[in-house]
Formats: C-alpha cells, structure tokens, sequence
C-alpha cells in the first residue's frame, strides 16, 4: 500500500516465482486452449477462474469469461435461478482476484461487466467497498467502482459526499477522496441542487474544511490539490470569454496592398502589409473554444460576405478547440475606394455555439469595431525591401520614440474591457476570498518554510493581481509581480527538481509584467533600421530578448506584433506563438530549442519571411523527451502530396531531415538563420535551399 | 466470620510459591511462575478474584471497602493440626492493616442500590490501556488476552472548571477535525508530534541522522521547559502535559511539584500515545478498556495460571505466618482451616503486617531493609471516587477519558485530576447508566477530597436536600447544558504502598496512574528477583501465543 519500502527480493523469492510462473503458463495455455474451441464446461471455467485468481491481470482470461457468461446465458435464459448463479459465480472469481491484486484493472471492470447486467445486488457491492476502502481508503479503483455503484444505485451526490467527508477526518492524506469531492461538488454546483447554493458559500465553507488540512500538515500535497481546484472554481468564468481580437476594438487599421507603406507617416502598430490581398482578424479566448463559424460569429462590412468567412483554429494539434481562431478578410479594391476607410463590426455571443471544452456555451454577447484603410504605395518601397537583409544586431535597434504613443496598441486593449462588464457582482467576492486566501498562507508561510505554500502563494498573487486588472482596467498594475518573481526564484533554489516548471511560471509572470500597461511595453518596443537604408517597413520590433524566457505567454496582448526578438532566451517551446499571425520577422536565436517538432507553432504563421533560429540545440537530443506525441512520415500530418525524397540527398539519413521537412515545407521565408546547431552542416542546407525555394539569405550569406 | 466454613484439606501441602491475595500483580506472578513450571497455590481470603484490583457490585464493593478500611480483628486463632512443641516452626499471627481511610459513601437515589448486581465498579480506578502499553503487550504475550475483551475509549478531553469539555487533539486526524484550535495552533501542535516522531525514528535507527534528534541538553531539561522553548501556547502546552504525557504535579511551578517530567520521558509517554493510536485497526483512538471492567484483568491471568496448574482456593484468609524456629525464615502458612501449608517462597498482599521474627537466631540473617518492611509511603495517598448517574456528561459519548490540569479548578490546585467515564455498553453498569471514575494524588485525605469534590461539583447538579439558598443558586446559574445529577458517589482515600522482595515478598499496591506500565515494571522485576534463573513468560510456539497485535479481541 502507501509508505513502505520496497525491499529486494530474496534468492527463494525468486525460486518461489519461478515456480509460480511455471504454474501460470501451464494455466495460461489450457485457458487459450479452451478459448479457441469455445469450451465453456464448468470444469473450463475452473480453469480460467484458477488463472484468474493466481494472476488478476490476465485480460485475455477475464474475455474468456465474459464470452463464456453470455454463451452460458444463452443457454438458460428461461431459469431465473441459474442465470442468478451464473453471474454471482463471476463475482465470487473476481472478488478472489481482487483478494490476490486489488488493484488490477481487469478485475474491477469485469466486476463492473457483471453489475451492468443489473442481476445482482447492489447492497453488497457498497458493503464490499467498505472493506476495500477500509483496507486502502486511498484505493483509486475502489473510488472509482464506487462512482459507478453510486451512479447505479442512485445514491444521491450529498450522500456519497458525506462518505468523502468522514473519509478526509479519518486520514486528511488522501487525494482520491478529495478528488472524489470535486468531482462530487461540481455536480452538486452546476445542478444548483439545494444546500448548494449559491456557490460562493459552499466554496467559502470548502476552504474552511480544507484550510484544517493544510495548517495541520502543509507537507501534504493531497490538500494542496483540492485547494487548487477550489482557487480555479473561484477565478475561473464560468462560460468562455473573448479576452483580445486583432485588429483591436476602436483601431483604424491601414492595409498596404502591394509592396510596403511609407513608414514616415503611419504608426506601426496599426498599418499592416499584405501580399495577398487579405488581411488577418483573429480572435483570441480565454480557454479553448470550438465552433467559431460564420454563423456564430458575423462579420460585418461593405466589402466581405460574411458567410464567405472561414474560421480556422489556430492549434498544432489536429483537434478543433483552440484558443486563438482567424479568418482572412480580403483587401478592399484599392483602385475603386482610394484613403476610404471602412467600417467593420464583428459580434458573437448572440447565439449559442462557441463552446469551451468542458461543454459550456460562450454566453457573453460580444462585440466590437474597427476600421480598414487602404493604401496605395509605389513600387519602389517593394522592390527595396525585397533585397534588403534583416540584422538583428543591437546597433540596428533605436528605442522607440514616444511622438506615437497615442497610438500604441495599448489602447485598445483598455477598450477591449468593455466586453467584461456583464460580469456578475460576485466577483467583489472573488476578490474578498483571494485576499483573505493569500492573506492566511502568508500566516502559514510566517510559520514554517513549506514549498507548495509558496507556490500556492504566487498562484494566488498571480490570481488576484489578474483580478484587480480585470475589475479596474485602467489601472493595469501588477502589484505583486516582484513578489511572485521572487518567491518562484525562491523555489527553484529549494526544489531544483522542479525548477523548470517554475521558470517557466516566472517565464509567464515577467510576460505579464511587460506587457501589463503601455510603459513597460514601449520599453521593449524598438525601430528597426539597416545601415543601408532608412526604413525597412518602418517595422516596430518588440524586443523581448535576454529575459531568461523558458515559454510563451500573454500572447493575446501581443496579436498586433510583426517582428519579435525572443533571442537569448531559455525557450524550450514556442507554442502560444501561433497566435501572432501577422508575424513576418522571429528572432529565436540563442535559445534552448532542441528539435524541429518544437517549431510546429510556425506552421501555422503563413506571413512568416525571415526566421533565425541560430544557436538552438536542434540535433543534440535524440529524442525530445518534453513531447510526447510528433509529426512523423508515416503520420498523415504532413499530407499527402510527401515529396520528401526529392529533396533528401541519397546517402543521408532520412531520419535527421524528415522533421525539418514537415515544419518547412510550404514556408515562404525569405532568410533562414540556422547556424549553431548540432544539425547544421553543408548537406542539410543544400537540403534546406531545396526545400524553401524563396530563400534569399542563409546564415547572412546571399544566396544566388 | 466466626464460623471458618469447612473446607476440604489442600492436596499437597508443599508448594514452590504461595501467594495470598489475587491482585493483579499476584496474579501475574503466579502465572508466570506457573508457567516457568512451579507449583503455585494461589489464595484469596475474598471471594471474588482481584482483591485492591477487583470490579465489584455495588454492595460488595461497599463492604469491601469498609472491611479494609477499618483494623482488621485478627482471626480467632484455631488450634493447630501439629503441637507446637513437636514443631520445628512456630505461628506467628498475621495482621492486616487498613489500606483505603475516609470512605464516604453517599446514596441520593435509591436506583444504583437496587440494580447493586449489574454493577461492576473498579476499586483502583480510574483506569484504562493504552493500546501499545506493557499491560496489553503482556497479555498477549502470556496468552492471557484470550479471556479478555476490549471496546475502544471513544475520546479524551481536557475539563474546565465550569465542566467544559475540549478535546484532546492527540494524532494527526484528530487535529485536523477540531474546530477549536486556531489554524496557527494546528500547525504548531502538528509540527511538535512531528519533531518527536522525527526524534524517535532518528533514535531507533543508527547515528545517520543526527539532524533529526533532540539535544541531550534538551532531553536532560524539564519537559514544560522544552515545550516553551517550542513555542508551545499555553492551552497546547497544558494538553500536552497532562491529557498525552500524564503528569500529575503542576509543572510550572517548581515549588509544589513533586515530581518533575523531564523531556525524556515526557517524549517516551507521547510515544507510548501515539503508537497506541491505529496499533490495533478497530481501535478509535489510543486507548481500551476491558468489557466487565478492570477486574477482569486479573481474573484472565489468573486462569492462565491455572492452566498451568496453578491451585486456586477462594475464600480462604490467612490466619499465621509458619516461621522456622533456628534461622527465622518463613516456612509456610496457616489457612483459616487450620491446615498448614508449606512453601520455598511466600508472595503476600500489601495489607499484611508481616511479623517481625520473635527470636531471630542468626542476625546476618536478617536483611536491614527488613525493618522497613511494608512500611507505608505516608507521604502519598491516592483520592479516588466513583460517580453514578443517569445521562453521561458530554451527551454524544458515553466512554471517555478526561483530565483537569492543575490550576484548572481553583488557584491552588497542584494535582492534575484524572477521570474515566464508563458507559453501561461496556458491561459495568445497569443500561441507561454511568459511572464516573476520578483519582489525584495527594498528601492527606483532606487535601484529596477537596480536590474530587471540586471536580464534581464542576461536573454535577448535586440533589439538594432542604437547603433553599443552594436551590436557589443554582437555578440563577441557568446553565444552558443540563448537568447530570449524582445518584450515588464514593469517595475514598488509598494508601500508596510500593511492593518489595524479602524472605517474604509482597506487592504493590494501585498506583495513581491511568495505565498499569508502572505496576508491572514492579512485578517483572520482582519476578526477577525471586526466580532469577527464570525467563518471564518464556516465548513459545503453541498456537494460543503465535498470535500477533490482532489477538486482542476489540468490539468496535
């Protein structure tokens, strides 16, 4: 069970095994014997309950009986008698099975099997679960089988919450119990069932139940856990919000047809170049939605059809759900229209269809407005830009000038708040618990050093600080951001087991730092310009360089970025970056990537020209162990027109170009930085030139 | 008691050992010498087993009382089968000595009296076991738990002087339920059991962790000292003490306390606590307590022993000590029946007045200590007293242990008091019934009184018999929790007498304590002392002692 050391097996141990095992594949083969002829004697049975009952995890023989139940069945389907005995028989194996291994999987879903058929006794089933519970409280299976009685049986959730409760008094180190009572209270929440209701005051009694727990141990994480979840079901809308939309509610957005805009007269950070005669309008949430559609989303202008519109999700997996959707509006004819500027209106939330993963209904009516302007340009700024290489060098960077600060992008994030009005008036509430929260793990902190208090402390900093801006918009301080950095430094000096996990916390903290309030982020913001030549676009880049980043986030304030200097980071991850869709210039150089599947992010950024990804440790791990599932040939991710041996020189190995090929492929860059990584060599950039037929530059060199 | 009836003449008359008086540390050395393969004759002047450790009805225990309370008149003397000249012994008469002064028994209600039978009312209490106590490891160890049934206690309190109850938050699960520790508190108590637990472990295990251990400094100083130094508050500090590591003196004043808890043993009781805690798996807490009450302890060793052949004979007082004539030594006894009886070795009962020789030939012979022999501690006494009502005192519980520190009922109060409440479930009372135990230590029967009647006056509406301005006094109170009333109490004072080993042996009287751990490190030493080539209960391989913890028969 919990807590005892495992001790080496002895010499007879082993013997004593070997002897058993022997037993077992005499069983086995008698048992698959039996189950390939179909023989479902009494003395069959014995055979398999034999097997069974030494070794549990035998699915094979637990089908077998499942078979030979319904063959047995159909037998004697007249005799009630005998179909009772035939199914308390089953029972009576699986209860000495569970005897032997009351843990085993297959063990406890045939039990299940068994009670689906509803001929046997429920009753008993709640006595048995007495027993295994006694013996194991914390027995996850037994939890879970007692769900599923509950649900059978009809006990209804105040009850079965009450067992939680006895539970947690008799020994509080128990996160199945706890779990358990989520699962449980967020049934009784949502169904509004009486004594439950309203929600702040079961929640406020919750905290109080558990707050016994974690002053009592704070070295118990079970506790921790359940505090955690009652903090989400305190911050956490109750439906899906839209938090951000590019281009940003109120903006008069300038759209260059062809070739670039004359900088010296448009601010950078609402003027937008396409090449395709489209424009991007994204829109960006605060959880995972899916059906954002024509019909749940309208767009309204002179010159798009609305129902024309298709909206993407913009995820690297292949689900649907995502947090960021776009749709490309086409460019108005700048011949017919010249310098008008057109209104468009977007709203959602009317009617219901956007909905977050855990099935409720973006119910909130949105909406929000925006203008388009084109602008003509002449073909003399395209065809400079076109030659021109981008350096990422300090020199090329001047500090923002403060003569365009009326319209920097921050603005419009302050108008963005007008979709959070129709929150309730509970969220004085929500602000009340998180004070008084982060005020008595302060008292507990002031009493013992304890890790996951500190964690819990900077979660509920975060969480309130997140609050107040949303309650009073125009005061974007994050009060508690110094703090919060400091105590997850903090924590990776006393566990540095985890400390990835909490710099990537701190990465998300000093993100949000930056891009909290306009100051902060017109510090970051700098002009770019080449030695040779004024402008190039008059780009604005964000410079979010040498921050010790180790991920990506606040990306719904950043949707407006067209060039980002992330270099000099610790970024293991890019993913958040595929929001940014208007994103034509990425420095990564200098960072902690480690494969090409770690890039997946930029396949989705179609404006995408010039890339570097310099000094990376792309190559040097075999496997990248942070992800678990990747793209790979024979996966049907990178479609079906696989060109991929065109490009792949004859004698190298497939398996070092395979990723590379499915993030680039289909890229149109037009400078690639590469160098500095363990899989650079002259083979793979022949490859790569191969590949991305666009490229103009590759590691500074001009290509011919 | 004139009429010695007649009993048949014991078959033999040679034993290795007798012992007089069926106490629970007679008890147990008679086992254990049984079971070592000595003949034992085991003699009770009573009839009833158990003697200062019995469970009685409520008219035996009343004149069992009574009868040792007062100089017992020495037994007519019969004539002896053997003529004194022919005799290489002489007789010398054997008197008792009164063992509990100032019985005060009061009866408010004729109900307790009429159910007299279905009463068994435990003479030394208060008492219950921890379930990881010597007394349980012993049982089981001797095979004598076989005979014995347990049911749990089902919490401990700390009592206010207006009887409030708070629990006693003594493990992990327990803290966490309370509601009347601040969160603070939780944390502060939590972390001490921790840093003992730590100790503990650090200490069974080698030097490795060193970390993990308390300083020998610390271990050397006063245990209240080292809880201040933990930055203990005073409540924690108070239930610390007194409800978990039982000390009975005030120890924060130096002055009045007799006896000072020193953290090492302060910590060794905690231990004690919290391995009873979850020791057994159908026990609730720390601690047991036997089903027919405490009496039954000595009874089931007593069985033991006459499975091995020890010889029971009830009803048989001891009239004379058989002393050799050259060398002094005692040879054997006289019974009332006038039959002598020999033995090597002699074990009697705290109340005897062992004779000095009347010509002790040989005075090397004579140990010095022997002067002092059975002399009583006057310094100690034990107040006890027993309460019967009808509803218990905390309405949702019926078995419970609970303790007032020092100072808790009057300023001057300088002994904890210690109580059991025991509930007609475990087979001590008439259903619908009490009773209450409490005892303190103290130096005279004035002082003892006083503290019981304090307590009780804290927990009871006394009847009032015709005194207006108590009546009055006490409907003006308007207590919002009804206190039960006293239907019946006794009160009695217990000398403390310490057991020792001599030509003739004897044993200890009950200790104040809740637990027997005391009183049986007494009696195994003395065991030792008599038979020191013999093992005490020698580790066998029958069946009845291969059982492990759960042997013990726990009702939940």
């Amino acid at each position: 069970m919990h807590g005892r050391p495992r001790k080496a097996p002895k010499p007879e141990d082993a013997a004593a095994s070997a002897a058993k095992a022997e037993k077992l594949r005499a069983l086995q083969s008698q048992l698959l014997h039996n189950h390939h002829n179909q023989i479902y004697t009494k003395e069959a049975l014995e055979i398999s309950a034999k097997l069974l009952e030494a070794n549990p995890e035998s699915y094979t023989a637990w089908n077998y009986r499942k078979l030979a139940v319904e063959h047995n069945l159909s037998h004697s389907e007249s005799d009630p008698d005998t179909v009772k005995s035939i199914f308390s028989e089953e029972l009576r194996v699986v209860e000495n099975s569970l005897k032997q291994n009351f843990k085993s999987y297959g063990a406890w879903h045939h039990r299940k099997w068994v009670l689906s058929k509803g001929h046997s006794s429920v009753d008993h089933e709640l006595q048995l679960l007495d027993r295994f519970q006694r013996a194991d409280s914390r027995n996850f299976h037994a939890w879970n089988y007692r769900r599923f009685i509950a649900a059978l049986k009809g006990i209804p959730d105040e009850e079965e919450l009450k067992y939680t409760t006895k539970l947690i008094e008799t020994n509080f180190s128990n996160y199945s119990a706890w779990h358990n009572r989520s699962v449980l209270l967020s049934h009784l929440l949502q169904n509004k069932v009486k004594g439950f209701f309203p929600k702040e005051k079961v929640l406020v009694e919750e905290y109080e139940f558990v707050h016994q727990a974690l002053f009592t141990d704070p070295d118990d994480q079970s506790g921790w856990f359940y505090h955690l979840w009652l903090l989400d079901q305190t911050v956490k809308p109750e439906t899906p919000l839209l938090v951000s939309t590019w281009p940003a509610h109120g903006s008069d957005i300038i759209v260059s047809a062809e070739g670039c805009l004359d900088g010296r007269a448009l601010s950078p950070f609402t003027s937008f170049h396409s090449d395709a005669g489209t424009f991007p309008l994204i829109l960006y949430f605060n959880e995972a939605v899916e059906g954002v559609n024509s019909s749940t989303v309208t767009v309204k202008s002179v010159f798009t059809e609305n129902k024309d519109l298709v909206w993407k999700p913009l995820a690297t997996s292949k689900s649907c759900a995502a947090q960021a959707w776009v749709t490309h509006l086409n460019v108005p004819d700048v011949k017919l229209h010249p310098s008008t500027a057109y209104p468009i209106e977007v709203n959602l939330g009317d009617s219901q269809g956007i909905i977050s993963l855990s099935g409720s209904h973006c119910s909130h009516p949105s909406r929000f407005a925006f203008t388009v302007c084109v602008q003509p340009l002449s073909s003399k700024h395209a065809e400079r830009q076109s030659v021109e290489m981008i350096l990422w060098r300090d020199v090329n960077f001047h500090f923002y000038d403060a003569h365009v600060q009326e319209s920097s992008p921050i603005a419009y994030f302050d108008r963005l708040s007008i979709k959070k009005d129709h929150e309730p008036a509970a969220s004085k509430w929500h602000a009340k618990t998180l004070v008084n929260e982060i005020a008595l793990v302060r008292q507990l902190l002031s009493e013992i050093d304890c890790k996951i208090g500190k964690l819990t402390l900077a979660r509920l900093l975060m969480a309130h600080d997140a609050m107040v801006s949303y309650m009073a918009p125009h005061s974007h301080k994050k009060v508690h951001s110094e703090e919060v950095l400091q105590l997850y430094s903090d924590l990776m000096e006393l566990d540095p087991m985890h400390s990835q996990y909490y710099k990537e916390a701190q990465s998300l903290v000093l993100l949000q730092q930056v891009t909290s309030n306009r100051e902060s982020l017109l510090k970051h913001c700098c002009h770019h310009r080449v030695s040779t030549s004024s402008s190039v676009g008059n780009s604005v880049c964000l410079r979010l360089n040498n921050l010790s980043l180790s991920r990506i986030g606040c990306v719904e304030q950043l949707l407006w970025v067209q060039m980002l200097d992330l270099s000099h980071n610790e970024l293991r991850s890019i993913d958040g970056l595929e929001a940014m869709q208007l994103l034509s210039f990425l420095n990564l150089s200098h960072n902690k990537l480690s494969s090409f599947t770690a890039l997946e992010p930029l396949r989705l950024l179609k404006l995408l020209k010039v890339l570097d990804i310099s000094y990376n440790e792309i190559g040097a791990h075999p496997v990248d162990t942070r992800r678990y599932l990747c793209s790979s040939p024979l996966s049907h991710t990178v479609g079906s027109d696989w060109n991929f041996n065109e490009f792949v020189p004859d004698d190298a190995k497939v398996t070092n170009y395979w990723e590379a090929f499915a993030i680039f492929r289909g890229f149109n860059l037009t400078q690639l930085d590469i160098v500095g990584n363990a899989i650079t060599d002259e083979k793979f950039k022949s490859f790569l030139i191969k590949v991305l037929p666009t490229l103009k530059w590759v590691d500074g060199e001009e290509l011919h | 008691m004139d009429e010695t009836p007649s009993y048949p003449p014991i078959e033999p008359t040679d034993f290795d050992l007798i012992v007089v008086g069926t106490g629970l540390p007679q008890s147990v050395i008679a086992a254990a010498a049984s079971s070592a393969g000595k003949s034992v004759l085991h003699l009770d002047s009573n009839s009833f087993y158990g003697s200062h450790f019995s469970s009685l009805n409520l008219d035996e225990f009343s004149s069992f009382l009574t009868s040792q309370s007062a100089v017992h008149s020495s037994h007519p003397n019969p004539p002896s089968s053997v003529a004194a000249d022919a005799a290489e012994y002489v007789a010398l008469d054997l008197k008792t000595r009164p063992m509990y002064s100032d019985v005060e028994i009061t009866s408010h209600s004729s109900d307790p009296v009429e159910h007299s039978r279905k009463f068994n009312l435990d003479v030394s209490g208060p008492r219950v076991l921890f379930c990881a106590d010597a007394a349980v490891d012993l049982m089981l160890k001797s095979g004598a738990s076989q005979y014995l049934e347990f049911k749990s206690i089902d919490a401990s309190f700390v009592c206010d002087a207006d009887g409030r109850f708070s629990t006693v938050p003594d493990s992990r699960a327990a803290i966490f339920k309370d509601r009347s520790l601040s969160l603070t508190e939780k944390n502060q108590l939590m972390r001490f059991f921790k840093l003992i637990q730590g100790h503990l472990a650090a200490s069974d295990e080698a030097e490795n962790d060193s970390n993990a251990r308390i300083s020998e400094d610390d271990l050397e100083s006063p245990f209240v000292e080292f809880l201040n130094k933990m930055r203990l508050p005073p409540k924690i500090k108070s239930m610390i003490l007194y409800a978990i590591a039982m000390a009975d003196y005030d120890q924060d004043s130096i002055e009045v306390c007799k006896d000072v808890l020193d953290t090492k043993i302060g910590i060794d009781r905690l231990a004690l606590y919290h391995s009873s805690v979850g020791r057994f798996p159908n026990a609730l807490g720390a601690l047991i307590y036997p089903i027919y009450g405490q009496g039954e302890l000595t009874q089931a060793f007593c069985r033991r022993a006459a499975v091995k052949g020890c010889i029971y004979v009830l009803r048989m007082p001891v009239i004379a000590l058989l002393m050799e004539k050259e060398s002094g030594h005692c040879k054997g006894v006289r019974l009332a029946s006038g039959q002598d009886i020999f033995s090597q070795k002699l074990l009697v009962d705290p109340s005897f007045i062992v004779p000095v020789p009347v010509a002790p030939s040989q005075p090397d012979c004579m140990p010095e200590s022997s002067q002092v022999i059975n002399l009583v501690d006057a310094k100690q006494k034990v107040a006890r007293g027993i309460c019967i009502m009808k509803s218990s005192l905390k309405p949702d519980v019926s078995n419970f242990v609970f303790v007032y520190p020092p100072r808790s009922l009057y300023p001057e109060q300088a002994m904890a008091i210690r109580a059991v409440q025991i509930g007609s479930n475990l087979g001590v009372c008439p259903s619908g019934m009490f009773v209450l135990y409490l005892s303190t230590l103290c130096n005279d029967a004035t002082q003892g009184k006083e503290l019981l009647q304090a307590a009780i006056k804290s927990l009871f509406t006394l009847p009032v018999s015709g005194n207006p301005e108590n009546s009055s006094s006490v409907h003006s109170e308007n207590m919002e929790e009804v206190k039960p009333t006293l239907l019946w109490s006794a009160l009695y004072t217990q000398e403390l007498v310490m057991g020792s080993f001599e030509s003739i042996s004897s044993t200890s009287m009950p200790d104040g304590n809740l637990n027997y751990n005391v009183l049986l490190d007494a009696t195994v030493k003395l065991f030792h002392q008599m038979y020191p080539q013999e093992e005490f209960f020698p580790e066998t391989t029958s069946p009845e002692n291969v059982e492990d913890d759960d042997g013990l028969s726990l009702e939940s």
